[in-house]
């Protein structure tokens, strides 16, 4: 691999502010990157070399003319395809979106370009983000770089992964019920999920528009962190956006835990399905904090274990509803029928593969007229009961420590025809999403075959800043791990990557 | 018409207005009627993938305004998604209002005294349009359908009346009245024909005496206040020959049909949609505070069951004709009371003043809403002094409302300028010197040889003269 792949995100912004580096040596270094390793791991969908070398001679300008291109400065970044750009295909890995080129930029990628950021690709998803392994995308799934035979985790498998191999040193994912977390822990990189309306969802294609999030993907904290200053704050076009002030995150990575009040959370550790050596991990770490200035203690939230069903009424719900606009009427996929409900039924039909389908029908039932109460309506009754139940815990806690997923990463195909298995998948991830508050996962060593383990930290609304400080202090006490293996010629025949979904779907 | 005897009808009625914001309800694409296909249109209101609504604030305002105008209850609401397929509705979802509406419990008095309660009057999204593009113009036959996404996401208030309606005229006139409120508080042009206002009829009916409800159908495609009476009288006729003819009456919506003057099934209950409502995650509830709700209120000006009133009270002596009546509700529903207000108090016949609103102003109503009042009743008092005849007045007054002006100004451009009092006293006098005979004639009670002198005098002033004034004067020297 290039020596810019393992460069932070940081340390380019400064050598290209100082004119030490240029924006466009670096953005090739990453093409090149891509071009060699990307075949086999089918982290992007699209590769936009043409605006990313464009993006960083603007930058480079910039810096000559005497301008400061941004705190993020000529630093590659990979968008999720699930985010809207304008004139680049936005496929959410659905063959329904088919042709479709957004004629507008998502919130949050105009302030990647504002923070002088350089988009370099759109990352592969489950479809719609339905998923925990990016398995369900239409264009083949994406590999785990630190084990080709296993799966990145997802919904944003793609986005960590291409985090992992050094294909970008930063990336965005969305977040509905773990979908940057569990991925960021599979794939050994830090993923955050920011307090829901500190970031804007305009441009995000929705899935369930109550819990999804935008986030950071970054191989630190402090770059995460970075990331996340540049694209939280408030939007006026987004409704559900905060109008305060999002606690800035970079200035807190240093701050350390002393004082700090850890809570270890039973329900997302102790768990029955959480593997041993991630339970011992999440040990460790709780022994970090400590040895560093925080007390630990165990914190039981029972209300945390129906947090899973209750969230797959509510997600599938409110996808149901979203997802219901691609019906062939005006954009991408329309497969002709006899009249106009034929010709939707029959798009429907060919457009959605078979996980979007299962939460559509799961959604439009809990929905249905005479089931709303018992299904709909108690699930929002169990979210308000979670989110009492933080509160209170956070009545005694600053930050709370757990798993983030009960296991390490799994073998491509292991859960594809057990969806429960594969929804326990975010079982520790999903209360916060429910909650509305933020989380983070950091890695944190490995298991016993060496694949990555991640902890979670989770903090009340707008608990970032110290919820970064706990997780910078997690980073430096991690045990020493290697970087992912990926080699280029042993992944050649993989075939699943970019060269098969692009021909296939476009 | 009222229901055959021995039956009783119950109607209520649903009413859709367009709101006159100048943008859409959750973007800022142009609220505009008449625009080239699919130009006010963005990602928003074409609910492209990742968009997001975000509330109009005078959509809310003009709502309040109908809540404030119906005597509603305005109340905190929250949005909700009302889901169904429809080419012409963008997200296949229509953000609506379902159990939390901004307005409730509110009233409506019309003229003929009843009280029709409100149950409702919620803020949603409009749908785009579909035209069926084929042989035959309609849906059947045709070869494809195009759609008009221009209309969609314009804000609509749905105001919802109680089941208190009985009979098809009372029907026409909740429509009638709620259009002229409708307009008076600024929140829409209430015009039928564009579509701004649609009415939606649900029609059951009853035995006399029978305490139970019958079964409703929802007659919709009313698009004027002719159809909605004439369908809702056929709705009546139809649902009583069912059952006298011993047949049940299905819920059903159907279509009115104005051609054949019937309705049509469109779709029974069983076929209705389950819209599956739940609350719009992309949107916060809606909480006017207290201060913005009496702002509203206060700002309302007097509403047309007012204003009429002020108008019957100019014009004295008891209870009006029902000619004038009529007059009175043109210049309130057009918006032009204020002209016969502004023209009696500056000392105008107030009969003068209504007959000249309700009929040559209100032949050009937009044009004679921006005209000046003070001009106005110049003009008015010109006519009644005699200084200008009917037919002049009307004409200067069609120049008033084309460009403005001062009607004094416009009568001289025109030619209309009225002769001095004292001028047309030398000529008539001077006539009638030159016909003494003829002047003997008329003195002796031959009344006829009026227009022989009025005749002259109009020659010699080249038509100046008021015919009036000429006659007063010939009276006035007769002695």
């Amino acid at each position: 691999m290039s020596g810019a792949a393992t460069t932070p995100a940081l340390a380019i912004a400064d050598a290209v502010r100082r004119r030490e580096r240029r924006a466009v040596e670096v953005v090739e270094e990453h093409l090149a990157a891509i071009a060699e390793v990307d075949g086999g791991l089918g982290c992007f969908l699209e590769v936009t070399a043409d605006q990313a070398r464009r993006r960083a001679a603007e930058v480079d300008a910039a810096v000559d003319a005497g301008r400061d291109p941004g705190p993020l400065a000529g630093v590659p970044v990979a968008v999720k395809d699930n985010l809207c750009t304008q004139g680049v295909p936005t496929t959410c890995a659905s063959r329904i979106l088919q042709g479709w080129h957004p004629p507008y930029d998502a919130t949050v990628v105009t302030r990647l370009a504002g923070a002088g950021a350089v988009v370099v690709g759109k990352t592969n998803l489950d479809e719609f983000a339905m998923g925990s392994s990016t398995e369900s995308s239409a264009f083949g799934p994406t590999r785990n770089p630190h084990d080709p035979e296993r799966v990145p985790g997802g919904s944003s498998g793609g986005s960590a992964a291409a985090v992992a191999a050094g294909l970008a040193p930063l990336a965005l994912g969305s977040d509905t019920g773990g979908s940057i977390r569990q991925p960021a822990a599979l794939c050994g990189v830090v993923g955050m999920k920011p307090t829901y309306g500190t970031v804007s969802r305009y441009g995000l294609v929705a899935f369930a528009s109550s819990l999804d999030q935008v986030g950071p993907f970054a191989r630190s904290v402090a770059d995460a962190a970075a990331l996340y200053d540049a694209i939280a704050g408030h939007d006026p076009c987004d409704s559900t956006s905060l109008h305060q002030v999002p606690p800035a995150c970079g200035p807190a990575v240093g701050s350390g835990v002393g004082g700090l009040r850890v809570g270890l959370v039973t329900e997302l550790t102790e768990a029955e399905g959480v593997q041993a050596d991630v339970r011992r991990r999440v040990a460790e770490a709780a022994e970090a904090l400590a040895s560093a200035g925080a007390t630990v203690d165990p914190v039981s939230i029972p209300e945390l274990r129906v947090a899973l069903p209750a969230y797959y009424l509510l997600a599938p719900a409110e996808a149901s509803s979203n997802l219901a606009r691609y019906d062939g009427v005006r954009y991408g996929l329309r497969v002709d029928g006899d009249d106009v409900a034929d010709m939707n039924a029959r798009t429907r039909e060919a457009g959605f593969g078979a996980e979007v389908k299962r939460r559509i029908l799961l959604g439009t039932y809990a929905l249905s007229a005479g089931y709303y109460d018992a299904y709909y309506g108690q699930a929002q009754r169990v979210r308000t009961l979670i989110i009492q139940a933080f509160r209170r815990a956070y009545e005694d806690f600053d930050v709370l420590l757990s798993a983030t997923t009960p296991s390490t990463a799994f073998r491509l195909g292991e859960k594809v025809d057990d969806p429960l298995a594969m929804y326990l998948s975010d079982v520790c991830t999903i209360p916060t999403n429910l909650a509305g508050h933020p989380a983070m996962s950091v890695p944190f060593g490995t298991d016993g075959a060496g694949l990555p383990v991640g902890v979670q930290v989770l903090a009340p609304a707008l608990g970032e800043a110290v919820m970064v400080a706990a997780a910078a202090v997690l980073e430096q006490a991690a045990p020493p791990t290697s970087l992912p293996t990926v080699a280029a010629p042993t992944l050649t025949g993989a075939g699943t990557g970019r060269g098969a979904a692009t021909g296939g779907a476009r | 018409m009222s229901a055959p005897d021995g039956w009783e009808a119950v109607i209520g009625l649903e009413v859709h207005c367009e709101l006159r914001t100048r943008t859409k309800l959750f973007c800022g694409c142009r609220n505009a009627f008449g625009s080239e296909p699919n130009t006010n249109v963005c990602p928003v209101c074409l609910g492209l993938p990742g968009s997001l609504p975000v509330l109009n604030e005078a959509a809310v305002e003009l709502a309040m305004r109908i809540g404030a105008a119906l005597h509603c209850e305005i109340r905190p609401s929250v949005f909700h998604r009302k889901n169904y397929f429809y080419p012409d509705m963008p997200k296949d979802y229509q953000v609506s209002q379902y159990d939390e509406p901004i307005n409730v419990d509110g009233y409506l008095d019309l003229p003929d005294g009843s009280r029709v309660g409100i149950v409702r009057a919620h803020i949603e999204e409009d749908t785009g349009k579909t035209s069926h593009v084929g042989e035959t113009g309609r849906i059947h036959g045709a070869g494809h359908a195009l759609v008009d996404y221009n209309r969609a996401g314009v804000p609509l208030v749905e105001i919802v009346s109680a089941p208190d309606i009985t009979t098809a005229a009372q029907a026409r006139l909740y429509a009638a009245e709620l259009r002229a409120i409708l307009v008076a508080s600024g929140a829409s042009d209430g015009r039928m024909e564009e579509g701004s206002m649609r009415v939606d009829a649900n029609v059951s009916v009853r035995r006399v005496g029978d305490v139970r409800l019958g079964t409703r159908c929802e007659v919709k495609n009313l698009n004027s206040l002719r159809s909605l009476a004439r369908a809702v009288d056929h709705e009546i006729e139809r649902q009583v020959g069912v059952i006298e003819s011993g047949g049940v009456v299905e819920q059903q919506t159907r279509h009115w049909d104005e051609d054949q003057g019937c309705t049509v099934a469109l779709r029974s209950k069983e076929e209705a949609f389950d819209y599956r409502y739940f609350p719009e995650p992309d949107l916060v509830p809606l909480d006017p505070d207290a201060a913005w709700i009496e702002r509203v209120r206060a700002s309302l000006g007097p509403m047309p069951a007012d204003r009429r009133a002020a108008v019957t009270a100019l014009l004295g002596g008891g209870e009006p004709s029902d000619a004038r009546s009529d007059q009175v509700a043109t210049v309130v529903e057009l918006g032009l009371d204020h002209l016969v207000t502004a023209a009696a108090s500056a000392g105008v016949d107030p009969a003068l003043a209504l007959a000249r609103t309700a009929n040559e102003a209100a032949a050009a109503a937009e044009a004679a809403r921006s005209v000046d009042p003070a001009a106005y009743a110049a003009l008015l008092q010109m006519e009644q002094r005699q200084e200008l005849s009917a037919t002049q007045a009307k004409a200067v007054l069609a120049e008033l409302m084309a460009g403005g002006g001062d009607p004094a100004q416009i009568a001289g451009r025109m030619g209309f300028e009225a002769l001095a009092a004292d001028s047309l006293a030398e000529v008539v006098a001077a006539v009638v010197a030159e016909h003494p005979d003829e002047w003997e004639r008329f003195c002796g009670g031959e009344a006829k040889l009026a227009g022989f002198f009025t005749g002259h005098v109009m020659r010699r002033t080249q038509g100046k003269a008021n015919g009036k004034a000429v006659a007063a004067e010939l009276a006035r020297l007769r002695g």
